[in-house]
């Protein structure tokens, strides 16, 4: 069902089409609030209120963005009322991704980068789980939709509204983030 | 004048990676990213940790709702409904 067939459906109070939005969106939109707050038991919360927000709101509805989109919005503003996880925003700093002293004065690695041991997925999924949940907020929410989720460039844009720009920087400071935790695993693994 | 085309230092690249994964470097940039990888065994291995991390990521997705969340939800649609009627 396109966007516009689903939202006609919802309005006439078709409740298979409501179960299958709420089957296909809930777990994102639940890890997504979760970047915002601080437990998942508030998250859950946020998630119950998003959706009363998103039925509420469906008369209003125009079209204009995806409904995804309108719908991970709504998740986005619920989240930032109810939960402060720390200082919203991290003034942007042009401090670089991976740390100077990993580099010798002529730009070459100091170290040799070795190579990844296999690890155990399970492992592996808790390591990065913490590094992404220390992130800073803006870090987080990027990294949680491009690359958990797997949203385009566009959409992330939309629903956290930055530039493209913006977001580039803050998933790449963000992968780079996880990357070294993996890194630091991997040497006392 | 004669200028000269400096490639990337190792610094630079790791700053790119992600512009070069979205295709976003300048043709002239992604040349310049594609030759110091080839020729750096450091940075081809820091690429590959990069991506290798990127599908990591991906699979922290678990897509099975829980089910009382779900009959709470279906109950607040039921609600909304019988409001609206």
């Amino acid at each position: 069902m396109n966007d516009s067939d689903l939202v006609a459906a919802l309005r006439r109070g078709d409740e298979s089409a409501f179960a299958q939005l709420v089957d296909e969106l809930t777990p994102g939109m639940r890890r997504f609030a979760r970047a915002f707050v601080r437990t998942p038991a508030v998250a859950d919360e946020v998630v119950q209120e998003a959706w009363l927000g998103v039925l509420r709101g469906l008369d209003r509805f125009e079209g204009r963005s995806s409904l995804k989109t309108w719908i991970y919005r709504i998740v986005a503003n619920v989240a930032r009322t109810r939960g402060v996880r720390e200082a919203r925003s991290v003034p942007f700093t042009d401090e670089p991704a991976v740390d100077p002293d990993r580099f010798s004065d002529g730009g070459h690695w100091a170290s040799p980068i070795e190579p990844w041991d296999a690890v155990l997925a399970q492992e592996l999924r808790g390591v990065i789980d913490r590094a992404i949940g220390e992130l800073p907020e803006q870090q987080r929410t990027v990294i949680q939709l491009r690359d958990v989720e797997g949203w385009s460039s566009e959409e992330v844009c939309n629903v956290l509204e930055l530039s493209e720009t913006n977001q580039r920087v803050l998933l790449h400071r963000a992968r780079s983030k996880v990357r070294l935790a993996v890194e630091e695993y991997e040497h006392v693994a | 004048m004669w200028r000269r085309k400096r490639g990337l230092t190792c610094q630079e690249l790791v700053e790119l990676v992600t512009e070069y994964l979205d295709g976003a470097l300048s043709r002239r940039d992604r040349s310049r990213f594609e030759a110091h990888i080839t020729a750096c065994t450091n940075c081809r291995e820091y690429l590959k940790q990069f991506e290798q991390t990127i599908a990591a990521t991906g699979a922290l997705r678990e897509d099975d709702i829980d089910p009382a969340v779900r009959d709470t939800l279906l109950a607040q649609f039921g609600d909304w409904r019988r409001d609206r009627a």
